[in-house]
């Protein structure tokens, strides 16, 4: 079973949920910018929550599905359509052998994420399959897709098997069920400029209209934003204290105001230490919202406390934890109405 | 200031600060904190990044929450994060880096910024060279790209600050010297240290465990070598 790639999209690459443990040698996570969308699509085509699956951007692949399978769409909204026919985003779609599936344009927001059942088997690089562009690690080749490229899909999970059976109906034709992620799930995901961060390390040395300035004015995404880091037009950031630092760990999310005084967050594929002052850390759920930001877009910081941002943390695990139940459930059901 | 301090990396991580200067004795405390928690992780550690002054611990706030029901992931971290760094006091401070020669062609091509760096200090290129490879160095930590390590301390005679206008392509295997730092590019990259020489050995192997030539509190010594043994060492580096 393949994916058979016809046009790549604008920015499509194969990621998982991150590449941990190498930190300390200088290798980044990358993983999906939005994990929690892709952890979304790999529940609902019955997959293991990491199996890597591809993170699209703005413009969508086009490409032939060699054998019947499972697929999912979710994050930013797209038209996405199986052999002309539109289906929806946040559902399990049954998709038959030599089916063309086509994602267009993000209409709202920036990245989306397709599973598919068995997930995209690339080979595993130091304990994942996420495309690292900064090394050229992991993915297909360490680089996005282009045309023509044939992505391998690995063996379906029995669930996978179960839900697909239950979806495949007689005529073996694409199918939807009425059921799929709901608003308890979508809304981690929602569209907004309000980004919880907790002040970092260095948030200190922001002179003090400047640590007014940060949580209340708007910033824009620039053009300057891309898997490494987005860079934010909006008012000067003026350090009050000037002092060498020397460079320290750094993560997705970690905000550093640059010597022109921009604030730049950076994103999934950050590099692992940094000089610049780390003045705040946008919460790990709202890496989400980030996500989908693209250039142009506003953002404003709302400030959090730690055990405040864990809340949230544990809330969001604890609903992806309903959903996987649910479908569980819905698989149980597909064995009894064949039995 | 007291230390260590524990501050807040968002929720997910935590920044462990041992100390402000760079400094051997200071290191040998990071490297001696990162490997006590690697020898005894606290429930939902995720993984450790050491640096001049600090180790970076990341952890999962549900697995945290698993283990300590009582108390809010951050509180947990904190106390376990206390009372490991209660110990390290006691731990041996000396750290088991290995030591690494490295092979450096210095000048010419390979080092276009050689010259500079002798005109801005006053001495010739040898003795450029001479002052480098005449120290061993430290490792303090691995970032910027995957392998690339930040070595310390350079002679006084040989701290020089960044280049105005950083290269657009600095070359794989590239030394370079920036402030009291050296390091070696492990991959073709922009960047602004000023470039004194090259390696032809791999910093960064993916295929290998660990994935790197250089660790953090490995020490490193770097030896002249003519471009005719860089080509005979590159040779060597692709038939094996």
């Amino acid at each position: 079973m393949s994916l058979k790639v016809n046009k790549p999209g604008l920015f499509t690459t194969v990621q998982d949920c991150g590449r941990y443990g190498w930190r300390k040698y200088g290798v980044g996570t990358a993983g999906a910018m939005d994990v929690f969308a892709l952890r979304v699509a790999n529940i609902l085509v019955g997959n293991r929550e990491d199996a890597a699956g591809l993170e699209i951007t703005l413009m969508g692949p086009e490409f032939l599905v060699t054998e019947e399978t499972l697929l999912a769409v979710t994050g930013s909204p797209l038209p996405v359509t199986v052999e002309g026919e539109e289906v929806p985003l946040w559902r399990p779609i049954f998709v038959p052998a030599g089916a063309v599936v086509r994602l267009g344009k993000v209409w709202q927001g920036c990245r989306a994420y397709l599973a598919v059942a068995g997930g995209i088997e690339v080979p595993v690089v130091m304990g994942s399959r996420s495309t690292y562009l900064r090394a050229g690690l992991g993915g297909l080749e360490g680089r996005q897709l282009r045309a023509g490229d044939v992505l391998p899909v690995g063996k379906p999970t029995p669930f996978s098997q179960c839900l697909l059976e239950r979806l495949r109906g007689r005529r073996r034709r694409v199918s939807v069920p009425s059921w799929g992620a709901g608003r308890e799930i979508t809304r981690w995901c929602q569209p907004r400029a309000e980004v919880r961060v907790i002040p970092g390390s260095h948030f200190d040395w922001l002179s003090s209209s400047s640590r007014e300035q940060f949580f209340h004015s708007s910033f824009f995404v620039t053009s300057l934003a891309d898997r490494m880091g987005y860079r934010l037009q909006g008012p000067k950031l003026e350090l009050a204290r000037r002092k060498e630092i020397l460079s320290e760990g750094v993560a997705p999310g970690t905000i550093q105001v640059t010597p022109a005084g921009e604030p730049l967050v950076l994103m999934a594929d950050a590099q692992t230490t940094g000089g610049y002052p780390k003045i705040a850390q946008v919460a790990a759920v709202d890496l989400s919202v980030l996500a989908h930001r693209k250039p142009g877009d506003e953002v404003r910081f709302v400030s959090v406390e730690v055990e405040e941002a864990q809340h949230f943390y544990l809330a969001r695990e604890k609903d992806l934890m309903i959903l996987r139940r649910a479908l569980l459930l819905r698989g149980e059901e597909g064995k009894v109405v064949q039995s | 200031m007291n230390f260590p301090q524990i501050e807040p990396l968002g929720e997910i991580g935590a920044v462990i600060r041992l100390g402000e200067e760079i400094d051997p004795v200071v290191h040998s405390l990071v490297m001696a904190f990162a490997e006590l928690l690697a020898k005894e992780p606290f429930p939902g550690l995720v993984e450790c990044v050491p640096a001049y002054t600090t180790v970076t611990v990341f952890y999962d706030p549900v697995q945290v929450k698993l283990a300590e029901p009582g108390a809010s992931p951050w509180q947990a971290v904190c106390s376990w994060l206390k009372e490991a760094a209660g110990r390290i006091e006691l731990a041996e401070k000396a750290t088991s880096g290995k030591v690494v020669e490295i092979p450096v062609c210095y000048g010419g091509e390979f080092g276009p910024d050689l010259e500079f760096v002798a005109t801005y200090h006053g001495l010739r290129p040898e003795e450029v060279i001479a002052l480098h490879t005449g120290t061993g160095y430290r490792v303090y930590m691995l970032g910027f790209v995957p392998g690339f390590p930040y070595l310390g301390k350079l002679p006084a005679r040989l701290v020089t600050p960044r280049r105005s206008s950083p290269r657009p392509q600095v070359p794989v295997g590239s030394v370079g010297i920036a402030g009291w730092q050296t390091g070696i590019y492990s991959f073709s990259t922009p960047g602004g240290w000023q470039i004194i020489g090259r390696t032809p050995l791999r910093l960064f192997r993916p295929e290998e465990r660990p994935p790197v030539l250089l660790q953090p509190g490995d020490t490193a010594y770097f030896r002249a070598i003519t471009p005719e043994e860089f080509a005979e060492l590159t040779r060597e580096k692709y038939e094996s």
